[in-house]
């Protein structure tokens, strides 16, 4: 569960990316967040995972007040939350099985269950058999899989998405939809941040959209 | 025990191991500049150490020397040759006396003409101004410095002994000036090893800048401060002990240059002195020394760098 109240975001530069924002999405559910670039939808999504906290109002993620969780808890904070980037943020000198794997080393799993949860997180995305590659020796739709692959790996009851199509053709990003519609039928909330309206129409799922800071449908 | 606790226990472990493979791997891709940063520390390290050889060799020499001051014993001047023979009978039988030598009036008078330079101021005396000479060593037992003293005593007592010397001054001189260096070592050591902590702090400081990205992946997916730091500790580890590998290597080759012109000088004193090296355990001192500055270094520099990384 996820609940924002009346939040607000003004960075640094003084920009205000979110002006009073009111929502609250259920475990299980298929979220977009939609609106034009610089509309907030980037700034939901890093208020979700903590990488940015709000200038007023309240998020809650899981049950848990983001405000009470101090410099020293986000690290397991983090762990709950699967995260996939537009620019994958994979790490390029390491073969794709180790980056799947990094949220498994980081939680402490023993190396035999990693081989085995990671070749089944590769399995879902579709890229078993790719372990030892390195991830430019992908294709772009190919390293969005392993970067879906390592946010699904340890399991997390939600996963969130920053345009996670925005660098891919129609038919590669519907793929990666349906693929995030997978995870989400058995279970897992998922939040995809989009600009890509179409998109969602052949997906299906709740919409919030926003515009300048505020949710306007 | 608790299986599973067990378990994250041994994956605790062999993740430490595999950390500690993969940080000296990365040292080797790029082993020049591992080597410059080494040399560094080597060098840094080095320098204390050949004081502290030198000093370790210094207190050993004038330690043999201390053991056994020679007493002159000046004869009266109207004490002949035969009188001096019998003195010096006399003083072989007592147990604190290892060896007496007779130095006539004329050796006395031929070595200071050789040695002093006032050749010709003597041609001008009429006589012989110096008396006979009786150089006593003492025996292993009275070389204290309290059995020096009475032996002293017992030696000015003999009739026709007009005085007795120890000279221990010099000694007493050269035991402060050691003490000096003494202080000197600890000082430039512990200098030194702040400047190998900063050396492999700022070798690290750049390791984290350089990447910058992985760290922020790993902070994106739950990894903590100390996760993101483990490398780079065993990083600081990797070049404190190749610093102080290579720094053992240095004093031994000084120690090894020296030991041929340390042997001439000292054989030139009649002495059959050799130089010595590092000690086994301080040779594992250092090591132990270096992989700790290694180790502290690393961690003020990561700990300050990594907790400055956010994603953003």
């Amino acid at each position: 569960m996820i609940r924002f109240d009346s939040v607000h975001k003004r960075y640094a530069n003084g920009r205000e990316a979110l002006a009073g924002v009111s929502f609250q999405i259920e475990n299980g559910e298929m979220t977009f967040l939609t609106g034009h670039s610089g509309a907030g939808k980037s700034s939901i999504l890093k208020l979700i995972a903590l990488i940015e906290r709000p200038t007023r109002g309240q998020v809650l993620v899981n049950r848990q007040n983001t405000a009470g969780i101090g410099r020293g808890g986000i690290a397991h904070f983090r762990r709950q939350i699967g995260v996939v980037f537009q620019d994958h943020k994979l790490l390029h000198d390491r073969p794709v099985a180790d980056n799947v794997a990094l949220p498994l080393i980081i939680a402490g799993v023993p190396k035999r269950e990693i081989d085995k949860r990671v070749r089944a997180a590769l399995d879902q995305v579709g890229l078993l058999g790719k372990e030892r590659s390195r991830p430019l020796e992908l294709s772009t739709g190919e390293q969005q899989r392993v970067g879906i692959a390592r946010a699904v790996v340890a399991k997390p009851p939600l996963l969130i998405a920053d345009e996670p199509t925005g660098n891919l053709d129609p038919d590669l990003a519907l793929e990666i939809m349906r693929l995030f519609k997978r995870f989400n039928d058995v279970g897992v909330t998922v939040v995809i941040a989009t600009h890509d309206v179409h998109l969602i129409e052949q997906v299906g799922g709740r919409r919030i959209v926003l515009g300048e800071g505020r949710m306007i449908g | 025990m608790n299986p599973s606790i067990g378990l994250k226990l041994r994956a605790y472990f062999a993740r430490h191991a595999q950390v500690l493979v993969g940080s000296l791997g990365r040292l080797v891709q790029q082993p020049v500049a591992s080597l410059m940063t080494m040399a560094v520390i080597a060098i840094a390290l080095a320098l204390p150490l050949c004081l502290q050889v030198f000093l370790e060799n210094a207190r050993e020499a004038t330690g043999r020397w201390s053991e056994s001051f020679d007493l002159s014993v000046y004869l009266h001047r109207n004490a002949g040759g035969a009188r001096a023979d019998s003195i010096a009978k006399e003083l072989r039988r007592r147990a604190d006396v290892a060896v007496v030598r007779v130095v006539t009036a004329e050796q006395a008078l031929a070595e200071f003409r050789a040695y002093s330079g006032f050749g010709a101021a003597l041609d001008a005396l009429k006589d012989n101004p110096l008396p006979i000479t009786l150089v006593v060593t003492p025996s292993l037992a009275a070389s204290t410095p309290d059995g020096t003293v009475a032996l002293k005593r017992a030696l000015a007592a003999v009739s026709d002994v007009e005085s007795v010397q120890v000279d221990t001054d010099w000694i007493k001189r050269l035991q402060a000036m050691l003490d000096v260096l003494r202080n000197l070592v600890l000082l430039s050591g512990v200098l030194l090893g702040l400047g190998v902590m900063l050396v492999i702090g700022n070798t690290i400081r750049l390791d984290v800048a350089n990447r910058r990205g992985e760290i922020e992946v790993m902070k994106l997916v739950g990894g903590t401060d100390s996760f993101a730091r483990r490398p780079f500790l065993y990083s600081g580890i990797w070049y404190g002990l190749g610093g102080g590998l290579l720094a053992l290597v240095v004093v031994a080759v000084a120690t090894a240059v020296l030991a041929r012109p340390v042997a001439r000088l000292a054989a030139l004193y009649g002495s059959n002195f050799r130089l010595e090296g590092l000690s086994l355990p301080l040779a594992a001192t250092v090591l132990l020394t270096a992989a700790l500055l290694g180790w502290a270094g690393a961690w003020f520099a990561s700990t300050r760098h990594i907790r400055a990384i956010e994603p953003s």
